[in-house]
């Protein structure tokens, strides 16, 4: 019944078939031309040791911690404020208000990456080299708020439909019994919407580990490992957006692209476990 | 105690939302003040005459005219190749395909969703490898390798909004076609389509400010900080985004900071335009979801 049967309707499934290769493609793409690494030197290595191209080391771990720690930083500033937001949209505040937010974050979505780093370059950077008093003022602390406040649209949205498809017999009952707004949220949609809520965290994670700009203009890009919030440092995506400038036979930009090979498998991961936890918890209820 | 924590979790809330509109209200104010007085005709054109340059006839050198038109280029481009993708793949993702076969094709969009645009770009650049060293070495990136990069950053996107505009209608009006005879593509093409048409365009619109916004693709794949307007399209090229992330860098002298911010509040106004006509677009769609 669903089998195509005339020209246009082949048409609509190959550009779907196409569209499916092309996410393997870029997988693959990837995956050759890191194959020069990945086979010579071991994999480990690769992804323990440290970066010192002119000792013959392209390890990409302090970029990899770097990414980590901004990501959870980030999430960790942003998570309370975004569950904070999204309470007063979904509840708190009277129905003009919450439109009005709700616009607002929309809106927030639009801002272009960029333009936050450009601000936050001449606006916070300063304000940190005076707080810290020396060194440049980029820094993992200087990027991290930044990066909370490009994920937090996408965490408030996502939150604020969960706590919208909770069934309204629930929402009306507590309304019947006498709760409050805040008792509503608290004991029958967070209970209701939780899985929502992982999905959310797990998507801002996502956001914060693959966006590029932020930590390339405001994290200082210094390649060696850090040991503390107030130092620079190079995220994944930064660094490949800098090494660009070498030739593209050298082991330096061979090694950019198992960076883009481990932002790729750790998105493809983190799309399973979305996946997972929707159907896991759909099928529960 | 429970009291307390109701009323402290409720203060708390409403301080994050005051948090998260200051900050944003900071950002813009900031970029509004450093940058308003530079907007007007030389940010754009420079010293050129505006006419001069819209007709091509002279070079714009100081002014965002090259990036501006590099922008439009890239979104022209890119939407081209992905609207007619995007849209027929959604169609069959809705219409056609079920089952696990549905949801294996659905996880693999989820994933080019997620996928950073770093490594977009990055799969465009080792395309214009590979494309170099095999077929000709005249091949570098490119304004076309950009839109094809950018194309597939949006097609997921595309995908998903005409795939849920599509099944997101009513199914009385999706079962009085075929009851009067007509076929699965004619209930397609004269009834479903037109009545998701709003929110097909909604998310075409969005599409469209994601592809005007991003840098880290186009840092790969070919805009560079001066190339004037590209001759064809296998040229470099100059766009507003990487013009201001070169100037976060390199720029100079108070000049060039403030050609910046004007840039910056330009590339607001595109987006921001962008999004809220997608909004309205998408209206009666975000109220069906949101206020039911």
């Amino acid at each position: 019944m669903n089998r195509p049967h005339s020209l246009t309707e082949y048409i609509f499934l190959t550009a779907a078939v196409c569209s499916g290769l092309l996410t393997a493609a870029v997988f693959i793409f990837l995956l050759i031309f890191s194959l020069p690494l990945l086979e010579n030197g071991q994999l480990t290595d690769l992804l323990l040791s440290s970066w010192a191209p002119d000792k013959g080391m392209y390890g990409i771990y302090p970029m990899l911690m770097a990414s980590l720690t901004l990501a959870c930083l980030s999430l960790s500033i942003s998570f309370p404020i975004s569950l904070g937001c999204s309470f007063v949209i979904t509840a708190l505040a009277p129905a003009r208000l919450r439109r009005l937010l709700l616009s607002m974050v929309r809106l927030m979505t639009g801002i272009p990456t960029v333009v936050y780093s450009f601000a936050a370059l001449f606006l916070l950077v300063p304000l940190m080299r005076n707080i810290l008093g020396q060194g440049s003022g980029m820094c993992i602390l200087t990027a991290a708020p930044v990066l909370a406040l490009l994920i937090a649209p996408t965490m408030i949205i996502f939150f604020v439909n969960s706590f919208a498809n909770v069934p309204r017999s629930a929402t009306l009952a507590v309304d019947a019994l006498g709760g409050s707004e805040i008792q509503k949220l608290l004991y029958v949609m967070i209970p209701q919407a939780w899985p929502g809520i992982i999905n959310g965290v797990l998507l801002g994670f996502g956001r914060a580990m693959g966006d590029t700009m932020v930590s390339l203009m405001l994290a200082g890009n210094s390649v060696s490992p850090f040991n503390s919030l107030t130092q620079s440092a190079r995220s994944l995506t930064a660094h490949i957006a800098l090494v660009m400038a070498f030739d593209f036979d050298s082991m330096e930009f061979k090694s950019i692209f198992v960076c883009g090979l481990f932002l790729y498998i750790v998105t493809a991961l983190l799309m399973l476990l979305l996946r997972m936890t929707t159907l896991y918890f759909s099928g529960k209820r | 105690m429970r009291r307390f924590i109701e009323s402290s979790i409720t203060v708390f809330s409403w301080a994050a939302g005051l948090l998260l509109t200051l900050a944003l209200l900071t950002l813009v104010g900031y970029l509004l003040k450093k940058g308003g007085s530079t907007l007007d005709v030389s940010l754009i054109f420079g010293d050129t005459a505006p006419l001069d340059a819209l007709m091509l006839r002279r070079q714009v050198f100081d002014g965002l005219f090259p990036a501006i038109i590099g922008t439009l280029l890239l979104i022209t481009g890119s939407m081209l190749i992905a609207i007619p993708v995007g849209i027929a793949a959604g169609i069959y993702m809705a219409e056609y395909c079920s089952g696990r076969i549905k949801s294996f094709f659905s996880l693999l969009f989820d994933i080019l969703a997620g996928v950073p645009s770093i490594v977009v770009g990055l799969a465009g650049l080792s395309l214009t490898i590979f494309l170099h060293r095999y077929f000709s070495t005249q091949i570098t990136t490119s304004l076309l390798i950009s839109c094809l990069s950018l194309a597939l950053l949006v097609l997921p996107y595309l995908i998903r909004t005409t795939q849920t505009a599509l099944e997101s209608i009513d199914p009385l009006i999706r079962r009085t076609a075929p009851a009067l005879g007509a076929s699965r593509l004619q209930n397609i093409v004269r009834v479903l389509l037109p009545n998701s048409i709003s929110e097909i365009v909604g998310g075409i619109i969005l599409a469209t400010g994601r592809c005007a916004e991003d840098t880290a693709v186009i840092m790969l794949t070919g805009a560079v900080a001066s190339a004037g307007l590209p001759r064809s399209i296998f040229n470099q090229y100059e766009a507003l985004p990487f013009y201001i992330y070169y100037i976060s860098s390199q720029y100079t002298g108070p000049e060039e900071l403030a050609r910046g911010y004007g840039a910056a509040i330009l590339l607001i106004l595109i987006c921001a335009g962008l999004l809220l006509t997608a909004l309205w677009m998408q209206r009666r769609l975000t109220t069906l979801l949101l206020y039911r």
